[in-house]
């Protein structure tokens, strides 16, 4: 029953992933969003916008900040995980 | 086991890879770097203090809470810095208009990046240091000590 659950859900995500990826564009696509000037303000604005003058510091920490929580929590899931497998199984873990 | 030279090479790389640590942290926004590398150097420091310390005294080791609190104070500051945003009326994780973004370039300058960037190193080096804990001497004895 555990192993059925198991393997829905991850079929599940495996599947919402595939809808991702194929919503995504081409691979050098110039319609593509990433092409249409966010370069450019990124470049030009950056620091006048976050006060950084580390343009990666800036699109990572300002402009993605949120993309940036979700990476932080990679590696608390990875904390959880590498817990869980040592601790897992024993009671008064 | 008390290994002299270690302990000798420790007392010099400790706190000299400590202190490049916090000048990556503190510079992330100003020179290449930043959480991410900040901390997994401040993490190694902690790594290479276990490795001098973990078999000569029990004095020295490092607690799992430590490292457990780093990790979440990391997390803590990160989300409290973007619910300030909130607080503000503006979107979640705002930085122009709710933090002083100071004159860019100087230390004290880019306002929530500089908090953000503390945040991710204090996380990072608690991840770092955590997997290192557990994995050497984690895990739970049958009988429920560790």
């Amino acid at each position: 029953m555990r192993k059925t659950l198991t393997i829905v859900i991850l079929l599940g995500l495996l599947t919402l992933l595939f809808l991702m990826v194929v919503e995504m564009p081409l691979y050098g696509d110039p319609e593509a969003p990433a092409h249409q000037g966010i370069m450019q303000k990124y470049l030009a604005d950056s620091a006048r916008d976050t006060g950084a003058i580390n343009t990666i510091a800036a699109i990572i920490i300002d402009y993605r900040a949120y993309d940036t929580l979700g990476e932080a929590t990679v590696l608390f899931v990875a904390v959880i995980a590498v817990t869980a497998a040592l601790y897992g199984g024993y009671e008064h873990a | 086991m008390h290994d002299m030279i270690l302990e000798m090479l420790g007392r010099i790389l400790i706190p000299a890879t400590q202190l490049f640590g916090a000048y990556i942290l503190f510079h992330g926004h100003l020179s290449p770097g930043g959480g991410f590398s900040g901390g997994t150097i401040i993490g190694a420091s902690f790594i290479f203090y276990s490795l001098v310390y973990r078999f000569s005294d029990k004095k020295h080791r490092l607690k799992h809470e430590t490292s457990l609190w780093f990790e979440v104070g990391g997390a803590l500051i990160y989300v409290g810095s973007g619910l300030v945003g909130i607080l503000f009326g503006r979107h979640f994780l705002t930085n122009q208009g709710v933090f002083p973004i100071g004159e860019p370039g100087r230390l004290w300058s880019s306002g929530m990046i500089l908090l953000v960037t503390l945040g991710i190193g204090a996380k990072v080096a608690g991840t770092v240091f955590k997997l290192f804990q557990e994995l050497l001497e984690g895990g739970a004895e049958p009988d429920g000590h560790h």
